[in-house]
């Protein structure tokens, strides 16, 4: 194995919490006197492997520096020999919670290379599973987000519902996480006989759950006290930052590619687009609790709605995209995620690029937690819920 | 998944012997102690990528894995029996992970749960910075295939590695015996 | 606005671009070395303020790399993609970091996997790639590792 290599600096002290690796390169410069203390990479706080780098005065954390990598697979150089058929799936493993939105950008990119039209009913289909896919995203997130914060039951309430929708997908798609289900053109089965009633039984029960979540932990005055007035990012530095999805939005930024550029069915059902203005910590929270009642009742009017047809268009076997780029955004739990595919004519992409939200949005965490204390960056990490695979790629 | 036949597969090691005050048990120490540690693992958190939520989900109330006695999960090393890699090793972790396992305090044990730990899994070809297989950096004793293994797989392999260890069969049981025998 | 009226005022602020309109977007085809200037009248100008950089990224055409953004416009929602083509063998460019802040991460990671040199950003180094892997880049088309790169 490599040798690990240790900072030289006189007047340094290094305290290293759950001791791990310190061998990166950093050459930026501190004061004299500053501690500095790492983070993760492996920490049961940071949500995947990340490895936080923080300089504090006392208790004050004056930097915090993102150390990334730890999971970097090389995806955009395997997808280059990979065929347009293959390369959606291993974006599935990039963002996995929100795993069909994912394959659905990656679909509809391919879609707009071979201009081919997508029937109805696997339009309102794949809408249906992102809207289920967004919703087991943000319980797991609730799950997660208050295990950091200390309290311990939500974690199991949230998988409890959680198992209900992987029972749904499963019948279906035939996988609990990472699901190969849409294909350039539709989608790859058709949905299971007993699809629609066990998602009704899902609404319903659901909607007596979500308000057992906030009173558990919106109303909670602990948490309030946690989460309020921590972690503050203007409207201005957001979308500088480039920061997207319900991040953003606790800070007022308008950015639901779902409103702005509607595509399959989103132009046809009714939802809002939450936006809050505090811009802290709890107005993500708020924006999050709220997006989850939006999606149940996008499920609600959609699945008695779906229409009789295919569910997947005629393609050739072996696709082959024209030369030239296409991209296309769609919607993730987290944020707005960007295929960019650079063709030159051939059976596999030359370029591409997977645009992924949790980039952008881990390069205002240094911006949002100068200041605070240690306590503060686990919950605005929280709050800003990140999934490590997909920043690394 | 295949043990050798003759092994033991009782609750209990041992035989009691009846005496009219109660009972006089009769076993050896080495079966005792297996079996005391293979009821009691306690794992480390530690989780890279899409694994790690199926390792979460089988912690869960669905497919609770206390019940076999992973009741408490530590997240630092020294504290913990055995690793669940669960997810993808790079070549920027792996010292980590190294590390990790050497921190670790005698008796711990392995598992390579997930393809990308086996073998490098989706990501094996063209590739510049994947291991391919968490045992090209540590020594692995059980292996559960899926791409995420489903939860009732990772209980199973924890099953399994309940009877390696009171089989006596794990690397580092093997490791200890041609140590003595060598001695 | 559309395609027109912003082909005109990019040409009233930059002599030297040229437009493509094959894709979905209007493509604007500009030097390199005029770069920071027009950045910071896209920015400011009050007609266009594009002030959402949504992808930044390089590709490698095997004789030139040349660099993609792709910027937007919260405001008017006008979207346009500025590429501009750099030397091989010395490719460099002007930090965009002080004028999108997102740019800092994205160019980092552009400068490991390709190597374009980006003057004046405030901490280029290595983002996503391990100790020594500076001088390699791996996502040029003539990056050959046998030890780790198994072909199928």
């Amino acid at each position: 194995m490599r040798e690990i290599k240790s900072r030289e600096h006189k007047n340094k002290i290094y305290l290293y919490r759950e001791t791990q690796i310190v061998s990166d390169s950093t050459t930026s410069p501190d004061v004299e006197g500053d501690l500095v203390i790492n983070v993760g990479p492996q920490h049961p706080a940071t949500h995947g492997v990340l490895h936080l780098v923080i300089s504090l005065n006392g208790e004050t954390i004056k930097k915090v520096e993102p150390h990334l990598g730890y999971i970097h697979r090389s995806i955009e150089k395997m997808c280059e020999s990979l065929s347009y058929r293959q390369f959606i799936y291993v974006t599935s493993r990039m963002d996995y919670l929100s795993s069909h939105i994912n394959n659905h950008g990656c679909a509809i990119c391919v879609e707009k290379g071979l201009q081919i039209e997508v029937p109805p009913r696997a339009q309102v289909i794949r809408v249906l599973m992102d809207e289920l896919t967004r919703l087991a995203s943000h319980q797991l997130w609730w799950g997660a987000m208050a295990m950091d914060v200390g309290a311990l039951t939500p974690f199991f309430l949230a998988f409890r519902e959680r198992e209900m929708i992987n029972d749904i997908m499963e019948e279906t798609c035939g996988a609990r996480l990472t699901m190969n289900y849409m294909v350039p053109g539709g989608v790859m089965v058709d949905i299971h006989p007993n699809f629609q009633r066990k998602v009704k039984e899902f609404i319903t029960h659901f909607k007596n759950k979500i308000d057992e979540y906030d009173e558990l932990v919106t109303g909670n005055v602990i948490f309030q006290n946690r989460t309020k007035g921590v972690g503050y990012i203007s409207k201005e530095d957001a979308i500088s930052y480039g920061m997207t999805g319900p991040s953003a939005r606790g800070s007022g930024v308008k950015c639901d590619i779902r409103k702005l550029y509607p595509y399959e069915v989103y132009n046809k059902v009714e939802f809002d687009e939450i936006i809050e203005t505090e811009g802290d910590s709890f107005a993500r929270y708020i924006v999050r609790m709220k997006e989850m009642r939006q999606s149940l009742s996008i499920v609600e009017q959609l699945i008695d709605k779906i229409p009789e047809g295919d569910f997947q268009a005629k393609t050739k076997a072996v696709l082959k995209l024209p030369k030239g780029e296409f991209y296309s955004r769609v919607e993730t739990a987290r944020g707005e995620f960007g295929v960019y595919i650079v063709s030159e004519g051939g059976t596999t992409p030359y370029r591409i690029k997977f645009r992924s939200p949790g980039f952008s949005n881990l390069s205002a965490l240094d911006k949002m937690t100068r200041g605070g204390k240690i306590g503060d960056l686990i919950a605005t990490m929280g709050t800003l819920d990140l999934v490590i695979p997909d920043i690394d790629r | 998944m295949d043990l050798k036949p003759g092994i033991q597969n009782n609750p209990f090691p041992g035989e009691v012997q009846p005496t009219p005050s109660g009972g006089i048990l009769v076993t050896a120490i080495d079966d005792v102690i297996n079996w005391a540690r293979s009821n009691s693992l306690w794992p480390l958190v530690f989780g890279t990528s899409c694994c790690a939520i199926e390792m979460m989900s089988t912690a869960s109330a669905k497919y609770d894995w206390s019940r076999f006695g992973f009741e408490v999960t530590r997240a630092t090393p020294r504290q913990a029996d055995v690793i669940i890699i669960a997810g993808t090793i790079v070549n920027k972790m792996a010292p980590a992970l190294k590390r990790l396992y050497d921190q670790m305090a005698d008796p711990k044990y392995v598992i390579a749960m997930g393809a990308c730990a086996i073998s490098g899994g989706p990501f094996f070809y063209n590739t510049y910075s994947v291991v391919k297989g968490a045992d090209h950096v540590i020594p692995v004793d059980v292996y559960v295939a899926g791409c995420p293994p489903r939860p009732e797989a990772l209980l199973n392999s924890l099953i399994t590695l309940q009877k390696k260890i009171k089989a006596g069969m794990t690397r580092e049981q093997i490791r200890n015996e041609s140590k003595n025998e060598t001695k | 606005m559309t395609n027109e009226e912003l082909k005109i005022k990019l040409s009233e602020l930059l002599s030297t671009v040229t437009f493509e309109e094959a894709g979905q977007w209007l493509n604007v085809n500009m030097d390199p070395k005029d770069w920071l200037s027009f950045a910071g009248s896209l920015r400011n100008h009050p007609e266009l303020n594009f002030d959402y950089l949504f992808c930044l990224t390089c590709i490698d055409w095997k004789t030139h790399l040349s660099m993609v953004y792709h910027l937007e416009s919260t405001q008017y929602r006008h979207t346009i993609v500025i590429k501009s083509k750099l030397d091989r063998n010395q490719p460099q460019i002007e930090s965009a970091s002080y004028i999108w802040r997102t740019a800092e991460f994205h160019e980092r990671e552009v400068y490991e996997l390709f190597g374009v040199n980006f003057l004046n950003h405030p901490d280029l180094r290595l983002l996503i790639l391990p100790d020594g892997w500076e001088g390699k880049f791996p996502l040029r088309k003539d990056f050959e590792d046998p030890v780790n790169m198994i072909r199928l």
